[in-house]
């Protein structure tokens, strides 16, 4: 009655356990997607910005059952020896702080890698540069290459299998004795030059680094800058990009300095629209490109430069398809008012000229910061959107 | 023929001479890999879901640290399956055939596993085989998302189920019988025979409807795929499947001490006996059993938790010792954890076992709570009581079609952890389609509403 059948090998070709930890894992993936934000406010990511991964601790899923609250002292059956009374294992002594470990009751962690490539993707998803127009003057000199037609000859690496492989069974299924491929089924796919109009755009990023900005709002306002940066950089193949930081004076910095870049003293922001102006002007003629400013600070300005701002600020704003102005303050900060810098952005608003404002107060505000800037389309669609309403 | 073969033959002829009753064994012997996914998924092949691939890691994780060796898994049908691992020795494998047998006569005898096997048929490797394949057409057809949000809501109310009722359950009946009149009191009696007062026949009732529950119920599975408003047919399917599958584990489940004991008083008897076995195949097995049959791990004094297989040994081997064999099988019939802890665990034995209960303080710190034997009794089957989920049960549906439920907070001492019980409500609001409430309390008693 007892049978003993062989081994059966397929039992090692599938892994069911693994298939569902997969599917476990692809959940985790699409939940941290959804609190990416969130979990993107770490340091690290803009401190290495060549490292193209990030890891991101995560929990395993939990699949929730009805369960009793846990009770004030669990109870449980053992075995072995001890008195009513004795301690079998003494009570933690737990420091503060060492519950961070929380390994403690086993509980299993482990993380996700993900590609900042792949979340900055996620992120921009449908993101864009406000009010991108074509600029022609130029561009259209600078043709594309696009794929037209086929042809019997061209270079082996644009060999299109596919249509080859169909003329050969079309000349096949009427010659008699036919041999398996003629150079005759060859076809290549062609190029032509087409010029295309390309929408280029300059983005400069300006950030006040004066006393008044703490380290907390410095890394606020940097952060923006990065997840903007990184997120132009893929959404846009052309897009040139210039940093500012100023304190009292306003310099250029190289992309990596920028991020570093600290400084001490008064607040002179009428310096850096100057200089902002000054790049636009030389290098990115408005004729060629589309002016973008984001410019961050925590809206202190030196009362005498007051009017001076104001004017530069304007001239900058009937030039650039749109500026940005982030404004950090920590929690603590409570402004019954607008900053002098705040208003000076709501005056140029009023003015009708294209001009967004936002305000950082934590790391989560971040990307809600992003979103606001980005997701506005043009300016057309805002207006419709506002006639709408 | 091989030696385990051989080995396998002696050790039945055995069986067969001191009584033992079953169904035939097919052995099949299994790699590693295959034994991970039977811990796991608890069959060889059943459905697929996310919340397996966390217990897979788990299991992994358990494996690689050591102290989780599988040597077999037997699921009781006509035939049993029996599966062993492909690392055995041999005489590990001859201990292992022994114990299955032993499994394999508590399967067929037991009162328990009798009425599941009737009702669900003797081949739940292949049923749940085909469930999972049903499950994947519906994937192909559906998509892997709306699935998973069914088996989401069936797999968390798994153990959800009426163990006393029947794998097939019909529908409530539509209608009830007319209500019968309360007898009318000597009072009411002499009131009516006053002058003047006139006799208001009573209108007719005729058929009433059955209120649905007509009663508080507790079978989740089963009212969902029958009541829910707008579920569809292959969803219900998914319900049932869920259902079927919990309805065979449950025997296992409540019978986990006794039938791992007389398992093991069986290896260690019929080895005892097997003169055909060779000395040192017969000492290896020896120590395999004493691997298994041990309240507590190599080196240590202490245990947070009572091994199955020791104390039921224990157990069957006093009944065996004082009552006989033919009394022992009367209790392996009739019994199964909660009557075998409780009429058959004394205090001589509790001593004996060294069992005690333990209280785990907020802090961390364990302490030994209490030796006394009913306490020991009690700590043992907590865990065990309603398939060891919380008591919840359906009690209504509103006018608007949502889903009343309520926690009986009284009989499990006290509430549901509410963040998961909000889960799990999602879970089912997905099902239902219409809002779906708990009442149950929170720490302090009070009672509270949660609602999905």
């Amino acid at each position: 009655m007892v049978r003993i059948a062989a081994e059966t090998p397929w039992y090692e070709l599938f892994s069911r356990g693994a298939r569902d930890w997969l599917r476990h894992n692809q959940k985790v993936r699409s939940a941290v997607r959804e609190s990416l934000p969130d979990l993107l406010s770490g340091d690290d990511v803009i401190s290495k910005p060549t490292n193209r991964t990030v890891m991101v601790p995560v929990k395993l899923l939990e699949h929730a059952r009805f369960r009793l609250l846990d009770p004030s002292a669990q109870q449980g059956a053992g075995q072995g020896k001890g008195e009513p009374g004795d301690v079998l294992r003494p009570a933690r002594d737990d420091g503060p702080g060492s519950q961070a470990g929380g390994t403690a009751n086993g509980e299993l962690r482990f993380v996700v890698e993900m590609k900042i490539d792949e979340i900055v993707d996620w992120l921009w998803e449908d993101l864009k540069l406000p009010d991108l127009q074509p600029r022609r003057a130029e561009t259209m000199d600078q043709p594309d290459y696009e794929r037209e037609g086929w042809d019997k000859r061209g270079a082996r690496s644009r060999l299109d299998r596919r249509r080859t492989i169909k003329e050969a069974i079309k000349r096949r299924s009427v010659q008699e004795d036919a041999v398996a491929i003629s150079n005759d089924d060859l076809r290549f796919r062609q190029l032509v030059k087409r010029p295309t109009p390309s929408t280029r755009a300059a983005v400069i990023f300006a950030l006040d680094v004066s006393g008044s900005m703490d380290e907390g709002q410095r890394r606020l306002a940097k952060q923006f800058f990065f997840f903007a940066l990184q997120g132009l950089r893929r959404q846009y193949a052309k897009v040139e990009t210039a940093f500012i930081a100023h304190a009292a004076e306003a310099w250029e910095f190289e992309e990596a300095q920028f991020f570093q870049a600290s400084s001490s003293g008064g607040t002179v922001s009428s310096c850096a629209f100057e200089l902002a102006g000054e790049l636009m002007r030389t290098r990115f003629d408005a004729g060629r490109y589309n002016q973008y400013l984001f410019y961050a600070s925590d809206g202190e300005n030196a009362a005498e430069d007051r009017s001076q701002a104001g004017v530069t600020l304007r001239r900058l704003c009937e030039t650039v398809n749109y500026a940005g102005y982030v404004e950090t303050g920590g929690v603590a900060t409570f402004r019954p008012r607008d900053t002098q810098l705040a208003e000076m952005f709501r005056e140029v608003q009023a003015q009708g000229l294209p001009v967004g404002m936002c305000s950082l107060a934590g790391q989560e505000d971040v990307w809600r910061a992003i979103r606001e800037f980005f997701s506005c389309g043009t300016r057309e669609e805002r207006e419709r959107a506002g006639a709408i309403r | 023929m091989s030696a385990l073969a051989q080995y396998a033959e002696g050790l039945e002829r055995q069986a067969r001479q001191r009584g033992l009753d079953y169904y035939p064994v097919d052995f099949e012997i299994a790699p590693q890999s295959l034994m991970t996914e039977i811990a796991v998924y608890g069959l060889p092949v059943r459905m697929p879901h996310w919340s397996f691939g966390v217990r897979y890691i788990h299991q992994l994780v358990r494996q690689s640290m050591g102290n989780s060796k599988i040597f077999e898994v037997m699921f009781p049908g006509d035939p049993c399956r029996a599966f062993l691992m492909d690392s055995n020795s041999l005489a590990e494998n001859a201990l292992v055939t022994a114990h299955v047998l032993g499994h394999a006569d508590f399967a067929k005898n037991n009162s328990l596993f009798a009425r599941f096997h009737e009702m669900s048929g003797g081949n739940i490797v292949e049923q749940a085989a085909a469930h999972a394949h049903r499950i994947q057409r519906a994937i192909n057809e559906v998509g892997v998302e709306r699935v998973e949000s069914v088996l989401d809501a069936a797999l968390a109310l798994e153990s959800h189920v009426d163990v006393a009722g029947e794998l097939h359950r019909s529908r409530y009946p539509e209608f009830v019988a007319e209500k019968q009149k309360p007898r009318r009191s000597a009072f009411h009696k002499r009131f009516d025979s006053l002058p003047g007062e006139v006799e208001v026949p009573d209108a007719p009732t005729g058929q009433l409807r059955t209120a649905i529950p007509p009663h508080p119920e507790y079978d989740l599975l089963w009212f969902i795929a029958h009541y829910a408003p707008d579920l569809e047919l292959w969803e219900r399917d998914i319900f049932l499947m869920v259902r079927a599958e919990s309805l065979y584990f449950y025997p296992v489940f409540a019978c986990q001490i006794m039938n791992e004991g007389w398992a093991s008083y069986w290896h260690a008897r019929l080895l005892r006996e097997a003169d055909f076995l060779p000395q040192p195949t017969y000492l290896e097995a020896l120590k395999a059993h004493s691997d298994v049959v041990r309240p507590f791990a190599a080196g240590e004094q202490t245990a947070l938790a009572v091994n199955p297989y020791h104390l039921g040994f224990t157990i069957w081997e006093r009944i065996v010792e004082k009552h006989g064999l033919e009394r022992a099988k009367e209790v392996r019939r009739d019994e199964d954890d909660f009557g075998f802890i409780r009429n058959w665990l004394d205090r001589e034995l509790a001593e004996e076992a060294g069992l005690l209960v333990y209280e785990e303080a907020v802090d961390g710190e364990i302490k030994v709570a209490s030796r006394d034997v009913a306490a020991v009794r009690e700590a043992i089957l907590a865990p065990k009581f309603n398939y060891g989920a919380p008591r919840v049960a359906v009690i209504g549906m509103s006018a608007d079609g949502s889903l009343e439920l309520a926690h009986d907070h009284a009989a499990d001492g006290r509430g549901l952890d509410a963040g998961r019980a909000r889960q799990v409500l999602g879970y089912v609001r997905r099902m239902w389609r219409r809002a779906v409430r708990l009442q149950t309390v929170d720490e302090r008693g009070d009672k509270i509403e949660l609602a999905a």
